[in-house]
Order: C-alpha cells, then sequence, then structure tokens
C-alpha cells in the first residue's frame, strides 16, 4: 500500500517535528500550537489504522476542548520570558539528568520488548469502527467504562466544590 | 508510478465537486449579506441597498472591491504571524464542514456515477463536532494576537460560549442519533426520505421537536449570531475579536460568520428536513420517468429553498431580539439547555426500547 506508506512517513514526520517545537518554541502560544498540530498528525495515524472514531474523538476532545482551556490561562497569565521567574542553574541540571534517565529507562524497557509489541496492519481490522467499538465497551468492557465514567463524575464534583468553597467564604 | 494507483477520474471528479461547493458557498455568503441588509430594511421600514446595480444587486461586489482596497494595518505590538494567521483559520474552519453534507443524490455524467457529496464517511456527525470545536481557534488566536484588551475579552467571551453550548449540542443529537442508528449523514437523509408521504412524515423534526430546538439555539451560539453575538457586542467591547483588524483580513472574520450560517443551515436541513428529499414526492418513482439527473437537481432546489428558509430565520432573530447578557447567556446554555438535552434523550431512549418490546 505505496500511498498508505507515504502518508505514514508524512505523518510521522509532521508529528515528531510538531513534538520537536513544542519543545523548543519561545513563546508558549506557539507550543501549545504545536501540540494542536502534533494531535492533528496522530489523528491521521488512526485514521490510517482504519479507527476512524477514535480520530475525530481525538480532535474533538483535545484539539477542541483541552488545548482551548490551555490556550486560555496562558492568554490570561500573559506569559513571556521576560516576566517569567528564571529557574537556577542548579535546578536546570537536576532536570536534565533526571529527563535523561528516564528516557535511558524507557529505552531500555521497551527495545527488549519486541515480542509483545503487535504490529498494526494499516486499514484492515474492523475495530475503530464505532459500531464494534461501542459493542465492545458496553458489553466485555463495561465494568471499566462506567467506573472511569464515576471517576471523571468525581473530578468534576470535587472542582465544583473547591470553586464554591471561595465565594462561601467571601459572603460570610 | 506505481505509487500512485488511484483512480485519477475520482481525484478530478472530488476536485471538481470541491472548486464547485466551495465557490457556491462564497457566493451564497456574499448575497447572505446582501439579504441580510434587505431584510434589517424592511423590519426597520427603510428601502435598503439599492445604488449599485439593480436593487442594489451588486452592493456585495462593491463591498468586497472596498475592503481589498483600505489600507492593510497590521498592529506594531501584535504577533505578526498569528495575526494574519486567525482570519485564515476562521475561514477555513468554516468551510470545511461542507465536505460531509450530501448536496444531492447522486448524477450521471459519461457513464459515471458522480454522488454530490465530497466524503461519505461513516462519522459524519461527529466530523461536523470536531470541525465545530476547531472553530475557537480562528477567534481566540485573533483576538489575543492583536494585543489589545477588548479583543482579548471578546475571544474569551466567544471560545467560553462556544465550548459551553458545543456540549448541548452533541447532547440534543444524541438523542437523533439513537433514532437513526447512523452518523453518516447520508444514511440519515435516505432514511427520512423512505418515510410516508413522499418523505415528509420521515423527516427528524417530526419525531425530535424538542431535540431541533435546541440543537437550533445551539447553532445561533456556535454562530455568534444575535441574541447571542457577545464576542462582538460593540457597545460593550468597541468592536470585538476583530477590532485591530482592517481591509480584507477584517473581510474574512466577517464573511466567516456568513459561510458559518450558510453551512450550519444546510446542517440543520439535512438532519432534521430531509436534506435534499422533496416533500410530498416519491423520488424514486419521479426518476423512472424524468431521469436521475432532473430529479438530483430537483432535490438540490429542494435542500436550498430549505436552507435559504434557515438563513432567513437566522436574520428574522437577529432584528427582533435584543441581545443576553453574558450570565444570562451562561443560564441558559449550563442550567436550562443541557438538562433539557438530557431529559430529550433519555425520554426518547425509554420509548426507543419501549417499541423494540
Amino acid at each position: 500500500m505505496p500511498v498508505a506508506e507515504l502518508l505514514f512517513w508524512f505523518l510521522t514526520g509532521l508529528s515528531l517535528f510538531g513534538a520537536l517545537m513544542v519543545v523548543f518554541s519561545k513563546n508558549p502560544v506557539h507550543s501549545v500550537l504545536w501540540l494542536i498540530v502534533v494531535f492533528f498528525a496522530i489523528s491521521g495515524h488512526y485514521i490510517l489504522m482504519n479507527a476512524q472514531f477514535l480520530a475525530i474523538v481525538n480532535l474533538i476532545v483535545y484539539a477542541g476542548a483541552i488545548m482551548v482551556l490551555f490556550l486560555f490561562v496562558i492568554m490570561l497569565m500573559n506569559m513571556n520570558t521576560e516576566s517569567e521567574p528564571q529557574k537556577n542553574r542548579w535546578l536546570r541540571l537536576a532536570a536534565i539528568v533526571s529527563g535523561g534517565s528516564l528516557l535511558l529507562i524507557l529505552v531500555a524497557a521497551l527495545k527488549d520488548n519486541k515480542g509483545s509489541i503487535s504490529g498494526v496492519s494499516d486499514l484492515e481490522g474492523g475495530i475503530g469502527l464505532i459500531q464494534n467499538l461501542g459493542k465492545v465497551l458496553f458489553t466485555d468492557y463495561v465494568i471499566p467504562f462506567e467506573i472511569s465514567s464515576v471517576l471523571f463524575l468525581s473530578a468534576m464534583v470535587g472542582a465544583v466544590i473547591l470553586g464554591r468553597k471561595e465565594s462561601a467564604n467571601l459572603k460570610s | 508510478m506505481e505509487m500512485l494507483q488511484v483512480d485519477m477520474m475520482l481525484i478530478l471528479e472530488k476536485l471538481l465537486l470541491i472548486g464547485g461547493i466551495i465557490t457556491f458557498s462564497l457566493v451564497i455568503a456574499m448575497y447572505t449579506t446582501y439579504a441580510e441588509r434587505k431584510v434589517a430594511a424592511v423590519m426597520q421600514d427603510r428601502v435598503g441597498p439599492n445604488r449599485a446595480g439593480p436593487f442594489g444587486l451588486l452592493q456585495p461586489l462593491a463591498d468586497g472591491l472596498k475592503l481589498f482596497f483600505k489600507e492593510e494595518i497590521i498592529p506594531l505590538t501584535s504577533n505578526k504571524l498569528l495575526f494574519v494567521m486567525g482570519p485564515a483559520l476562521s475561514m477555513v474552519t468554516a468551510m470545511l464542514t461542507s465536505a460531509v453534507i450530501p448536496w444531492g443524490s447522486s448524477i450521471h455524467i459519461f457513464g459515471r456515477e458522480v454522488s454530490l457529496q465530497i466524503a461519505d464517511v461513516n462519522i459524519g456527525i461527529l466530523y461536523v463536532f470536531g470541525v465545530v470545536s476547531l472553530g475557537v481557534y480562528g477567534i481566540m488566536i485573533g483576538g489575543w494576537s492583536s494585543n489589545n484588551k477588548f479583543s482579548l475579552i471578546a475571544a474569551v467571551r466567544g471560545a467560553s460560549q462556544i465550548i459551553s453550548y458545543e456540549l448541548a449540542m452533541g447532547l440534543s443529537l444524541i438523542a437523533l442519533l439513537m433514532m437513526t442508528g447512523s452518523l453518516s449523514m447520508k444514511t440519515i437523509v435516505e432514511q427520512q426520505m423512505s418515510g410516508g408521504w413522499g418523505g415528509f412524515l420521515g423527516w427528524n423534526v417530526l419525531y425530535q421537536p424538542l431535540g431541533f430546538l435546541i440543537f437550533l439555539i445551539c447553532v445561533f451560539a456556535e454562530c455568534n449570531r444575535t441574541p447571542f453575538d457577545l464576542p462582538e457586542a460593540e457597545n460593550e467591547l468597541n468592536f470585538g475579536y476583530h477590532q485591530e483588524y482592517s481591509s480584507m483580513k477584517l473581510g474574512f472574520y466577517l464573511f466567516a460568520e456568513y459561510v458559518n450560517m450558510f453551512i450550519s443551515s444546510a446542517v440543520v436541513s439535512t438532519l432534521f428536513f430531509g436534506g435534499y428529499d422533496i416533500p410530498f414526492v416519491n423520488e424514486a418513482t419521479l426518476a423512472l420517468s424524468w431521469g436521475d439527473n432532473i430529479v438530483a437537481m430537483l432535490g438540490f432546489v429542494s435542500l436550498f429553498s430549505k436552507i435559504a428558509f434557515f438563513l432567513f430565520l437566522f436574520m428574522w432573530v437577529r432584528w427582533t431580539i435584543p441581545r443576553f447578557r453574558y450570565d444570562q447567556l451562561m443560564d441558559l446554555g449550563w442550567k436550562k439547555l443541557i438538562p433539557l438535552a438530557l431529559a430529550n434523550m433519555i425520554i426518547t431512549a425509554i420509548v426507543i426500547l419501549w417499541f423494540n418490546k
């Protein structure tokens, strides 16, 4: 499937380049926008694997909602290099060492693990289609599915309580 | 060239279709601005534009030319790249939705069956939601990069409004999707066409009146139209998120609103009013005597008249209802529409379960 392969390499390049730009951009707003590009590239990969539902939900939830909230916060804080407090040199060194060791561990863990990572066949298999996914979610995995929704609900209730506390204190 | 094993005719056909639909929606959006001024004039007992051409029909062209010839100002303290990107993004996201709308059944040209829909993907409605949720970026980026506090406030307002109403919009559509059992726009239209009275009894609006109402309100909010035009409330924010824009970049923002109106009218007509279904006429028997192509064209005309009605509704509401206050807008979205949509969803589910037994 040469066309699919071409698309795969294009999307891979795009996602890696976007991810690097997220890290290297000086302006946090640019970082967020590059992150959106990365999400688009990842959604493209999902479509190549015939998981259209996952692709579009990834866009709606991450690119459409979560990144908007990120942008909100960054725009309202108006961060830039001059006003941000600079971390001292030792802290940076410690960050480099810990980040580097995490990378080392991840590479070491994944290197010998070829057997358990099954290859994904492009444009084949119907598990990513919405009918099949819905059936699997509501039959085989119904308990984890419901538990995770309760988890989200509790997070939502927690956020509401945290938000209300302040105004209640102000009134009393 | 074994790399490109694709049907070149298909690509050509789709390119022509994409070009046609983009041109079509731009022209319609252009004349919607004209229609809006005429409708406003009628409602306020004025004459409206009547200088350029017969009945002022050349007015949109004159407006466009004026915008092109205006001086283009990019504020010194703005973020230049994002400042240019804002209006472009707005326009692109406004246009993207047209890809999954079935503009008519298929026609036959040169022995090929050409579907009047760019892409019949099986996640059509989710795609619409995806594009709608990306529509925030044009406003946010434009408002922020102008480096003006009014623009920023307007952008934040617009974004929070769109995010809030997206929820109710999604919930109101879930009830519809439970009935149709499909996310493909084409399948939804075909299901509606198979109803009684030549398709009229199959229209989803008859089964989902509440869902339709909620969806319509949310569409108004998503398009930033009155009574939800808080991102551009002139008396509070000077001009809104496009305050620093001039020339055609301003034109793009204003124009994107009309393209959005056109496309969302098309989505509403497709989901709730039978799409290209001609009411009281059985298309299949008509196609036998008149031929497929003519019936497809008639279907397109039918869809277009539904769209025209909704465009008129947009204008009608704009010149009738005053703007909401911001807290009222949030109250309506979160405390009224979302519970209503949830109730609608549960009732629909119960009814479906009842009848299936």
